[in-house]
């Protein structure tokens, strides 16, 4: 399409919001440490956040080499093991993808696709970003403190999360309370900016349903967290009281090692209940920006709008609603009332509808595209086949009675690790290959980037398709060792053997992305600033990588939604988010 | 829990509302053309912080109700003994409703441009959020004092508990305050201080109304009044 | 297409594998098998959805992929078809569920002949007790745990005389009969598992919990603990031996009760009680 100058057209007036003061980095340290700047900020979440998830990583190997060659490994003890469950769960599940996504991605994306200059509370969003560091810090040094850290799971269940037959109930459990409430802390103030900034420094034209879906999920999640973390917030406080104090919030009359302990009365459901209603909503934290991102990828490098654009934005909404009513399904053998499994299993079956319509029009948006099989869209490709099988095998945990015999087995965690960690990892890594273009000028290597997604992909498929096996003959989890049951073959202990070698092989193949992304930054093609020819407003910054500011001297305005590719007519087969219509074409739409 | 859902329902029923003005059902393929084509869904008009605020006080509400929920749950058991709340909490609210008056004053002194106005309105508001806080600490000191300890039951422990993290809620609502009126005393325009003094009336409003709620639970009121809702509906 | 080829052999060898797999549910040994019928269920209905989506999904890229000069559809959305699609995810997801209900129906609601047994855990271990001759169980209360008491059970209650309390990890059931396993715990969250019963419940300090089952067939079980209760968890171990009606009493006869256990004094002071009532 012929590019024409704005004043080609009935004379709309460039974007006239007036400019936002926009602090400016006086200093190398205001620039690149403590910068205000949302996009210096992304790439420090993204930075912690990987640094502290490759911790996780490495648990997980060493958790691995446990359970494939049990005995083996003396440097490993029960013990151990639990602190190293522990911390691998809450580390991947909050300190990196909630953080990545939410503090990483919504703050670079989010004011770049909306055509914002820079998230609306600057110094806020600046705080937000040392707190959560305070965090992950207060975090690690778990490790180094007498005691450990703690090994109560990444639940956290009391009673026993605080007394002596956990390790890491001394200091373990108190700081990791203690980093918790501060990541808290430090998410409110960085998610007050996601949301606002959508809210109200939209750019001219950019209506909510011409938003891409990157920031409808980003923004969704967002307002999930938000009313989601208090009550992580709420638990974790008061478990530490109990600890610390010795209150009886959750603690009832018990014996411990022997002796009859000075609690009475509590209820340890009382900290299920609020761990959960932080808990579910939490995998749609992590999946809903997940969805977002998924969508706008495949819709790019499938050259197809979206299929079903506003049924994708009704089904963010719904499953973020309804997410808030599901909490008690990871609760059904718990012990709480019986026929409160009547209600969460129901609504926990409803939410399958919406998520069912999201993966049906993301597999609708390929048909008749023009499929580019690049990197990001092969890690899409990933993505659905492991979100697909994980959300399948939801549906039996969710199912009341199905979920008795298989919860806390093996399972669940093959479950949880399919929906909530290797597709949003899929999407993470997908993500990146898309947009690291945008953020240092220069292409990730595509070889490199092929080989790292298929052995990603094939390899976290065959750790955890074949775990479920694993369960439903009846393994637990959170097991050091399984020890002799007569139930258990010893060819589960091959497969688990086997699921060992695999996860370290798809661990070590991470140095080649570690590498790519290292060596690209300096040897890497250059993009130039629309590599991919995408249609959203990050891609058309004046700037790769963009400049303070984003937008230069005026702000963008938007004509059309996110999606127009391969529209009949046009010259080229996308058109920008801001490029005017033609005058001919100023009444009529496109298509239809 | 359902203290939580219900919040939660007004929540949704809000945001519903707000989305139904937002063309959601829009086809956006077709509108092709600047925005004011197309009326509604505009960004917000209101200022950012403001709508800030507006988002902060939801999630402090999350975090409220949450404590109540709690509270609530955990009042069931029968070791509950209900502590007697001291005499010193009437005067205290009395004090919290002073400090939000003044600065419900300082605000429309800021929309009729008296300087002055806004700055007695500040600094009694100001005053009296500490007193109250004062007033709090001796409440807590008073019952340390007749054996009430947080860990000897858990009424008692919810009754600290509460009333800190409302307590804290106010400190920081007084370094916002402490800034607006820093500011205001070195001579800002008026015009550019209406809004930092509206949000910290807004702010106080809010945590005056919640301190409310907190004292009608741990008076035990707004138990009986469950009871008879609870009576109601079965 | 190599990568379209790989997706669907994706989708195929996962069927394989489910097809081949050795590793299975467990013989089941109670009336649970309804729970695995709608295990099955939902494995075909899941199943069905997994590889129409993974195959249709493989069937585009091998068909669209990108190749000089072609150009996608402009397609936004097609109502009916959206429509149809929700529909009969409802159905699927409806005839998944309906099943669910109805043996959770089943699961919650105990049979009135059941015998009560009950199971508590401990760290890291398990007791039984079986309530003896007057059919009931005595009260309990952590505060009543002492080294000769281990279940802390109510010295002035008369029902608790007779129970039968058995400290040696091994709980024996009779086939075919109804039990109603009482679920207790004195310290942390444990859960009474059994894989081959299918049922399972936590126990939880302060309540307690129950499942119910039917035995029904002979044989020694593991029981394991299902839920993370500390450094030890993995090793919480006992066993439950399903028998014949008369191997059972056999077994029965030879269980210490109660009052048998504690010492002479505290015998006395309880039958001196329940005699004065
Ligand atoms: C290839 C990568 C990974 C491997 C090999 C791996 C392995 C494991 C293993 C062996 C366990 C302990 C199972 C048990 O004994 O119960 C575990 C637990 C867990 N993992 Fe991963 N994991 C990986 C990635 C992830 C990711 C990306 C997430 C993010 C959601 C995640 C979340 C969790 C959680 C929440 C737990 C439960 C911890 C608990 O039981 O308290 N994992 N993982
Ligand atoms: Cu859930
Ligand atoms: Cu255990």
């Amino acid at each position: 399409m012929v590019d024409i100058p704005y004043e080609g057209i009935r004379g709309i007036p460039p974007a006239e919001v007036p400019d936002v003061e926009l602090y400016h980095p006086r200093s190398w340290w205001t620039r690149y440490v403590f910068s205000q700047d949302a996009k210096v900020i992304a790439i420090q979440y993204s930075l912690t956040a990987t640094a502290i998830g490759l911790v996780a990583l490495v648990l997980s190997w060493l958790m691995r080499l446990q359970l494939g060659f049990p005995g083996t490994f003396s440097f490993i003890d029960a013990n151990q093991y639990l602190q190293f469950i522990t911390m691998h769960g809450m580390i991947m599940v909050i300190y990196l993808l909630t953080a990545l996504f939410l503090g990483g991605f919504g703050n670079y994306l989010i004011p770049l696709m909306v055509g914002a200059r820079d998230m609306v509370f600057p110094y806020v969003n600046m705080l937000s970003y040392w707190v959560y560091l305070l965090a992950v810090l207060v975090l690690a040094s778990t490790f180094f403190v007498p005691g450990g850290p703690t090994g109560a799971g990444w639940t956290l269940y009391p009673p026993q999360a605080i007394l002596s037959g956990t390790p890491g109930q001394d200091w373990g459990i108190i700081l990791m309370m203690s980093s918790l409430i501060l990541f808290i802390i430090g998410f409110t103030m960085g998610g007050l900016n996601y949301v606002v900034t959508v809210l109200q420094a939209r750019t001219r034209g950019m209506t909510l349903m011409r938003l891409p879906l990157t920031v409808w999920g980003i923004f969704t999640a967002t307002v999930m967290a938000l009313l989601a973390f208090p009550a992580l917030f709420v638990a974790s406080v008061m478990l530490l009281l109990d600890r610390l104090l010795g209150t009886s919030f959750f603690m009832p009359s018990l014996v411990e090692m022997g002796t009859l302990s000075k609690y009475g009365g509590g209820s340890p459901l009382l900290f299920q209940h609020l761990f959960w209603f932080f808990g579910h909503p939490e995998v749609y934290i992590v999946a809903l920006p997940a969805f977002g991102i998924v969508s706008d990828l495949i819709s790019t490098h499938a050259r197809k709008n979206i299929f079903g654009y506003r049924m994708m934005v009704w089904a963010i909404v719904a499953i973020g609603a309804l997410s808030f009513i599901v909490w008690a399904h990871h609760m059904y053998v718990s012990g709480m009332f019986p026929q409160f499994g009547y209600f969460f299993a129901t609504t926990t079956l409803i939410i399958a509808i919406p998520t069912a319509i999201k993966v049906y029009n993301w597999v609708l948006t390929l048909w008749r595209g023009d499929i580019h099989l690049t990197v990001p869209m092969l890690f899409a490709l990933g993505f659905i086949i492991t979100f697909v099988n994980g959300g399948l095998t939801g549906l039996f945990l969710g199912n009341v009675v199905v979920d008795v015999p298989l919860s806390d087995t093996m399972f669940v965690v093959a479950h949880f690790h399919m929906v909530m960690g290797v597709a949003p990892i899929m999407v993470v890594l997908g993500a990146i290959y898309h947009w690291y273009p945008k953020v240092t000028g220069r292409m990730l290597n595509e070889a490199l980037g092929k080989f790292h997604f298929w052995v990603t992909f094939l390899g976290a498929y065959l750790i955890f398709f074949p775990m479920h096996y694993l369960g439903l003959l009846g393994v637990p989890r959170r097991y050091f060792e399984l020890g002799d049951a007569t139930f258990i073959p010893s060819s589960a202990h091959s497969l688990n053997a086997f699921i060992s070698v695999v996860a370290l092989t798809v661990g070590f193949s991470q140095l080649v992305f570690l590498f790519n992304l290292a060596w690209s930054l300096f040897k890497g093609e250059a993009s130039g600033g629309n590599p991919w020819r995408a249609t959203t407003l990050e891609w058309q910054t004046p700037e790769t990588p963009p400049g303070h500011g984003n937008w230069g001297k005026e702000l963008p305005v938007v004509y059309r939604w996110a999606y127009d590719y391969s529209v009949p007519g046009a010259a080229e087969d996308f058109i920008p988010q801001n490029q005017p219509p033609r005058a001919t074409q100023l009444v009529q739409g496109a298509a239809s | 829990m359902s203290a939580v859902i219900l919040f939660l329902t007004v929540l949704a029923v809000i945001a519903g509302w707000w989305l139904s003005q937002q063309r959601l059902t829009a086809k956006p393929w077709l509108e092709e053309g600047p925005a004011g084509d197309f009326p509604g869904g505009d960004a917000m008009a209101w200022p950012a912080a403001k709508v800030g605020l507006g988002v902060f006080l939801a999630v402090a509400s999350a975090l409220f109700v949450l404590f109540i929920s709690a509270y609530s749950m955990r009042m069931s058991v029968v070791d509950w003994r209900p502590l007697p709340v001291p005499r010193l909490l009437w005067v205290n609210t009395g004090v919290l409703v002073l400090s939000s008056v003044a600065l419900q004053w300082s605000y429309v002194a800021a929309r009729r441009h008296d300087t002055e106005g806004v700055i007695i309105g500040l600094l009694a508001g100001g005053a009296s959020a500490v007193i109250f806080l004062a007033g709090q600490l001796l409440a807590w000191q008073r019952l340390g004092a007749a054996g009430y300890f947080v860990a000897s039951n858990p009424a008692n422990s919810f009754f600290y508990l509460l009333t800190a993290v409302h307590g804290l809620h106010l400190t920081g609502g007084l370094v916002a305050l402490g800034r607006t009126s820093a500011k205001m005393w070195r001579g800002a325009e008026i015009a550019e201080m209406r809004l930092s003094v509206e949000l910290c009336a807004i702010y106080w409003h809010f945590l005056l109304l919640v301190w409310l709620v907190l004292l009608g639970l741990l008076t035990g009121w707004t138990d009986d009044f469950v009871n008879i809702c609870r009576q109601l509906l079965s | 297409m190599a990568v379209a080829l790989i997706l669907l052999l994706v989708a195929i060898g996962s069927v394989l594998f489910h097809i081949y797999s050795p590793w299975w549910w467990t013989p089941i040994a109670t009336n649970w098998a309804y729970i695995d019928h709608t295990i099955n269920i939902t494995f075909w209905i899941t199943g069905f959805v997994f590889v129409a989506v993974i195959a249709f999904m493989a069937y585009c890229v091998f068909r669209f992929h990108h190749k000089e000069g072609r150009r996608a559809d402009y397609n936004p959305e097609n109502k009916r078809l959206e429509w149809w699609l929700s529909v009969g995810t409802g159905v699927g997801v409806a005839a998944m569920l309906a099943p669910g209900l109805v043996v959770w129906h089943q699961f919650v609601t105990v049979p009135a002949d059941a015998t009560e047994v009950e199971v508590m855990g401990q760290q890291w271990q398990w007791s039984f007790r079986l309530p003896g001759k007057d059919g009931r169980l005595g009260t309990s209360d952590v505060r009543n745990i002492a080294s000769d008491n281990p279940m802390g059970l109510n010295r002035d209650d008369a029902h608790a005389q007779d129970d039968v309390v058995i400290e040696s990890g091994e709980l024996h059931l009779q086939v075919g009969k109804p039990v109603k396993v009482l679920l207790r715990s004195v310290d942390v969250l444990h859960d009474f598992y059994v894989p081959e019963f299918r049922a399972k419940m936590d126990m939880v300090p302060g309540m307690v919990t129950y499942f119910w089952m039917t035995p029904i067939r002979t044989g020694t079980f593991d029981v394991l603990c299902a839920e993370l209760c500390g450094a030890a968890h993995y090793q919480m171990r006992a066993k439950v031996i399903v028998d014949e009606e008369g191997e059972y009493h056999a077994w029965l006869d030879q269980q210490k009760t109660f009052a048998e256990l504690s010492p002479a004094k505290a015998v006395v002071k309880a039958t001196y009680q329940s005699g004065g009532k």
